[in-house]
This record gives structure tokens, C-alpha cells and sequence, in this order.
């Protein structure tokens, strides 16, 4: 079975995942900073492989994924670089990022690779779920990679319902009308977002991302939904206090605690 | 062959709406609506009505005389550089400022390079009471400021983008991440015949009037409606696709499209799309793109901020895959020499981009009885400095 359902099944509630950009601070760090993840207790990792051209993306991102690329990151590199992951960790990991390096990798070749270093799912925000039916399912079903839907507050009720028919896995609520970024809290009309979807009741379990950076907004989330995805404010704390384990720690314990 | 985009949003393989869910609703918003909109009535009575008194259409089908003695062929000059606000921009803002109203919207969003566009847009705002919003690379806020001073005193908010080149491709994810933190009662005009379906067959349908036109102007001058060619700039496309547009199916007209060498194409150093790209995706459209190994996407370089783009609109992806459009292109010089040509032998002076048109004159061999129509997108004022520059150079 995939790891993701795996955690799903095993884990009832406030799961954390976190994302950080491969390549970001360091060319090297990708396995140093999964494996102190892992340690520190997230549940899940999403790697992003960086683009020079992140719209879905705030300041935060935008300057690792840049910073990451000055670096030398690629994906021909983050591959070779999780060569040895599933020898390292067990938790389930998740590419994160956007279409266009994959069609140039090749879709089938990129499916392939993941599938041989352990990735369990991707994100690509601008990959639309009909074109995802039509062009892409198959290479990711052969192999047993999941792809990860995004819904908004702005999504209409009969297309959750459709991605929700599409997905597996779990579904991405991205949080509120904006770009990636840290908040310090969800005002009342978030969390009436959260709860709507909530009272859905989809067949695939929901994690919040875009916004989430602490115990308050992890706990506001966690109320309504499976957990939540912590990116940017997890991107700071690598840029201000490196890729130590014990700083990883104490991120993820204050979010936890 | 079908030039036409199909019900998905494609032209053949290119085109369709790779956007993020966060823009969904209000691609999907556009697409429901834009066809009903420019079929109705009204909307086309209240758009050629500003098109003829506001813009000032007709624009004129000029022959020019001494150009074409130069080149031994019939030359005529399709004037977009006398539109209101000095080039063709306004033909889309004109029609996608009348659509956004009657969706409701209160503000607008642009993106530009050389600000041309963003003049456009902010002319519109104006006229309409709308807010505007401009989004702007920095590199380009300094080499067209005449252009962002007039946004200013219309109105509009210019909103300098220092990412990346801090050029047009940077401005362009700026509007799609201001679209996305504000989904609700803003309108992005797109400039070009890029971005998601619907906008690039929504700008190259209100961009088509300049072919519209050159039929019946041509029929005047000529006594038939059909050039031998017609050669436009592209940067994203949307002179270029209007120039073209009422020819598509008559394969007779040859039609020639123009990229930004810049300082040559193996200079490393341009901005020729279909000579250097590969297929991809750039803001929200199957295209060809400038991108490197790893399908980043590499950063463009030309001396006319309005060509500096590192795509190109999928119906031009598509007219250079099936041959239907020839795709050349112009260095920074050969254009500079170009518009130098222009304003000594018939006393106009050109936009850089419009120049690069201008520039694959000499390249072709043209019969004597041969109509050539060359679109001159717009006026030179914006690029002042650059002639300037030259002249200095050149100690002319
Ligand atoms: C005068 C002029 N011509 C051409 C262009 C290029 O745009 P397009 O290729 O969409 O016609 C611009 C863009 O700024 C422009 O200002």
C-alpha cells in the first residue's frame, strides 16, 4: 500500500507535514534535513523541487526556489540525491512543484524515477485535475505514485466533489485566497471554510497548507480537518537557524506541544 | 488545417488553461462568458463605437512610396503607432475593459514591458472610473519611463517587480499572484495573445479588426483585399495574430512573423522564442519556451522590452509548427538600422518592437508587383532614449 494511506489509516488527526525547497539553504542538505524531519516527528515531507517561475508562491519560497537554482538544484540531482532516502526513512514523501520541469523531464520518465527512490505522491498546483485524468493518470497509477489535488475557498461544492472522486491519498485545502506565506492566525471566515468542507464529508482526508506556521494556526486547522502542511515558516527557520537537528526539533515540538 | 482554437482551449496541441485551482474560478469565469459577450449586441456597438471615435479606427493602410522604391516592391504600413495611446495595446483594452464591466469587476490588473499595455489599460480606467493596477519589471520601469509616467498621471498604480530579469515575464507572475490573493472583483487584461485559455483567442479576437481593416483598405489601394505578405513583430503575438487573423485560411498570403534577436541568436543574449524554445508550460499555456536543461525557464534578453519575453503565444506555436507562419527574427542593430530607414525615408518613427518588422525587409526577395503589408504596432516616442543612444553612437 502507499505510505500515505498508510499514515491515514494509522493516524486519526493532526498530522503534520512539512515542505522545504531541495537545494535550500545548501545544494546537500535534501537527505541531512528529511531525516531530522523524520527524527523531530513530522508525519510526512514535501520536497520541492524549485522552479524560476513559482506563481503559486510567496516571497519565502520565491527566494529558496531562487536561491536553490543559484545553487545548482535539478531534478536529474534531487533524484540522485534520494537515491538512498527509503534506506534512511520511512515516512511518506512527496514531490512538490511545477509542471513545466516535469514535461521536460518527461512524464513517464519522472514517474519512473520517483517510483524508484520511494516518493509517494506529487504536487504540481498548475497541473488542472482534467488534464491530470486524461494525459497523466496512467503514469502515475503504473507507478503507484499519487497525485495531490488542491481545493480553495473559491471552489465550487460540485467540483470539490469531482476532485474528491479523482483524488487519492488526500486532498490540499489551500487555506485562503493567496499565495504561500506564513499567518500568524485564520480569521472566522477561514475557519467557516474549514468547517463547510468539514461538514462535507469527503471520502479523502483534507490538510490545510498555505498559511499554517504554528501551534495556533496548526490547532485552528486541526479542529476541522486531518492536519495540516507547513511550508514557508518552516523555510525561515532553515534560513535563520540552519539545518541542525536540534532547531528542526524545536520547530516542529512548538507546533506539536 | 484549423487555426481556429477547438472547444478545449487548444490550437491543435498548444494552448489550455494549466492554472493553478486558485485561478480557477476566474478563468473559468472568462471562459463561460467572453464568447456570449462579443456576440452580443450591444457589447459590439459600444466596442466599434469606441474603436471609431476613442481610438480613432480605422487606422490608416499607408503606402509608402520611398520604402517601397527602396526595396524595389509595394510596401504599405498598417498604422497601429496612431492609435490613442500609440499602438495596438488599446484594440484589447478597449474590448476587455467593456467585458470586465459587465462582469462586474471594480479593478484591473496588467502586466506590461514596455509599457505600452499598461498604457492601454491605464487609458481605460480611466475612461471607465475602474481602479488599475500595473504591474511593471524594474529593468523596464527605467528604459520606458515616459510610458510609466503616464500611467501615473492616469491613475494607475505602477507597481515596480523586482524578481528575476525584472523584466515582462517577472511582471506577468506578479499579476498572477495578485490575481490569486485577489480572486474576487479583479480582472486581469492580459496584453498579448498568452496566458490560459481563453485569453489568447479572446486577444487575438479583438486584435483582429487590424486584418479586418487591411482587407477593405487594401481592396481600395489595390483593387483586391489579399497582400502577397504581411509581416508583423511578436513578442507574446497579438499584432501579429490580429494582423494575420483574416488570412489564416488563405494559404496564398504568406505570413511572417518577426522575434527579438537581441545581440544574435547564439549570443546568449535573446529573445527569439520559436528559434531557441522548446514546448512547455509558461503562465498557464501548452507553448514553446525559452528553458534550459532542468525546464527552468531561461531569461530573454532583446532592446525592445515589449519583445523581452521568454514565450509565445500558442497560436503562433502552433502557425510555426504547421508551417502555416514563417518565424524570423531581428537583432537589437539590425533593428535599429531598420528604424532609422523608416524615419528618413518616410518620416515615421517607429517602436523598437514594430522595427523588428521592418528589419527582414532586406532579407526577402520581393517581386516589383508584390503588396507587402508591414504592421507598424506602434510609435517610437517610448524608445526616445535608445534612438538617442544610437545617434550618439553612429554620430549621425
Ligand atoms: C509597439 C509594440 N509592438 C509590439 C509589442 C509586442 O506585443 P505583441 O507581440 O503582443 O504584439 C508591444 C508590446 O509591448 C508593443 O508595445
Amino acid at each position: 500500500m502507499n505510505r500515505i494511506n498508510k499514515l491515514f489509516q494509522t493516524h486519526k488527526g493532526r498530522i503534520l507535514s512539512i515542505y522545504f525547497t531541495a537545494g535550500y539553504p545548501t545544494v546537500d542538505s535534501t537527505a541531512e534535513i528529511i531525516r531530522a524531519l523524520e527524527a523531530a516527528g513530522a508525519d510526512m515531507v514535501e520536497i520541492g523541487m524549485p522552479f524560476s517561475d513559482p506563481v503559486a508562491d510567496g516571497p519565502v519560497i520565491q527566494n529558496s526556489s531562487q536561491q536553490a537554482l543559484n545553487n545548482g538544484m535539478s531534478a536529474k540531482l534531487l533524484f540522485r540525491q534520494l537515491e538512498n532516502i527509503r534506506e534512511q526513512v520511512n515516512i511518506p514523501l512527496l514531490l512538490m512543484g511545477y509542471l513545466n520541469p516535469v514535461v521536460h523531464f518527461g512524464i513517464n520518465e519522472f514517474c519512473m524515477k520517483c517510483e524508484e527512490v520511494g516518493i509517494d505522491g506529487v504536487i504540481l498546483p498548475d497541473l488542472p485535475p482534467d488534464i491530470y485524468m486524461v494525459e497523466y493518470r496512467d503514469f502515475f497509477e503504473k507507478h503507484n505514485l499519487h497525485n495531490i489535488f488542491l481545493i480553495t475557498p473559491q471552489t465550487s461544492e460540485g467540483r470539490i466533489r469531482t476532485i474528491d472522486k479523482y483524488s487519492d491519498g488526500f486532498i490540499y485545502m489551500v487555506s485562503s485566497a493567496s499565495t504561500t506565506g506564513a499567518r500568524d492566525s485564520f480569521s472566522a471566515k477561514d475557519v467557516e471554510y474549514f468547517s463547510r468542507i468539514s461538514k462535507m464529508k469527503l471520502n479523502n482526508n483534507c490538510l490545510v497548507g498555505f498559511g499554517v506556521s504554528n501551534k495556533k494556526t496548526f490547532s485552528q486547522v486541526c479542529d476541522y480537518t486531518s492536519g495540516a502542511i507547513i511550508g514557508s515558516a518552516f523555510v525561515n527557520i532553515l534560513k535563520e537557524k540552519g539545518t541542525g537537528s536540534k532547531s528542526i526539533k524545536n520547530f516542529i515540538d512548538a507546533i506539536r506541544k | 488545417m484549423d487555426y481556429n482554437v477547438n472547444e478545449r482551449g487548444y490550437y491543435d496541441e498548444f494552448g489550455g488553461a494549466f492554472v493553478p485551482e486558485m485561478m480557477y474560478p476566474n478563468i473559468e469565469e472568462l471562459r463561460e462568458n467572453y464568447l456570449k459577450i462579443l456576440n452580443d449586441q450591444s457589447f459590439k456597438d459600444e466596442f466599434s463605437l469606441l474603436l471609431r471615435d476613442y481610438v480613432g479606427r480605422p487606422s490608416p493602410l499607408y503606402y509608402a512610396r520611398r520604402l517601397s522604391e527602396f526595396y524595389n516592391t509595394r510596401i504599405y504600413l498598417k498604422r497601429e503607432d496612431l492609435n490613442h495611446t500609440g499602438a495596438h495595446k488599446i484594440n484589447n483594452t478597449v474590448g476587455q475593459i467593456l467585458i470586465a464591466k459587465r462582469l462586474g469587476k471594480r479593478r484591473i490588473i496588467a502586466e506590461t514591458g514596455a509599457g505600452q499595455h499598461g498604457v492601454a489599460t491605464a487609458t481605460v480606467c480611466a475612461l471607465m472610473g475602474l481602479k488599475c493596477i500595473v504591474f511593471m519589471g524594474k529593468v523596464d520601469v527605467e528604459r520606458q519611463k515616459p510610458n510609466v509616467l503616464r500611467m501615473k498621471m492616469l491613475g494607475a498604480d505602477v507597481v515596480p517587480v523586482t524578481k528575476g530579469n525584472m523584466t515582462l515575464k517577472d511582471a506577468t507572475n506578479e499579476a498572477f499572484r495578485y490575481w490569486i490573493n485577489n480572486p474576487v472583483d479583479t480582472h486581469y487584461i492580459v496584453g498579448s495573445v498568452v496566458g490560459p485559455h481563453p485569453y489568447p483567442d479572446l486577444v487575438a479576437r479583438l486584435q483582429s479588426v487590424i486584418s479586418e481593416e487591411m482587407k477593405w483598405q487594401l481592396e481600395e489601394h489595390t483593387g483586391r483585399p489579399d497582400p502577397d505578405f504581411i509581416i508583423a513583430c511578436v513578442g507574446g503575438g497579438s499584432n501579429a495574430a490580429g494582423s494575420f487573423y483574416h488570412y489564416l485560411d488563405n494559404e496564398k498570403v504568406k505570413l511572417i512573423a518577426v522575434e527579438a534577436a537581441g545581440k544574435g541568436i547564439d549570443s546568449g543574449e535573446s529573445a527569439a522564442t520559436i528559434a531557441l524554445g522548446y514546448p512547455g508550460i509558461i503562465h498557464g499555456s501548452k507553448t514553446i519556451l525559452m528553458q534550459n536543461d532542468d525546464g527552468q525557464i531561461t531569461e530573454p534578453y532583446s532592446i525592445s522590452a515589449g519583445l523581452d519575453y521568454p514565450g509565445i503565444g500558442p497560436l503562433h506555436a502552433w502557425l510555426d509548427k504547421s508551417k502555416r507562419a514563417s518565424y524570423e527574427n531581428a537583432t537589437d542593430t539590425e533593428t535599429l538600422e531598420a528604424a532609422f530607414q523608416l524615419t528618413r525615408l518616410e518620416g515615421i518613427i517607429p517602436a523598437l518592437e514594430s522595427a523588428h518588422a521592418l528589419a527582414v525587409l532586406g532579407k526577402h526577395k520581393f517581386k516589383k508587383d508584390d503588396v507587402v503589408v508591414v504592421t507598424i504596432s506602434g510609435r517610437g516616442d517610448k524608445d526616445m532614449v535608445s534612438y538617442i543612444k544610437y545617434m550618439e553612437e553612429k554620430n549621425f
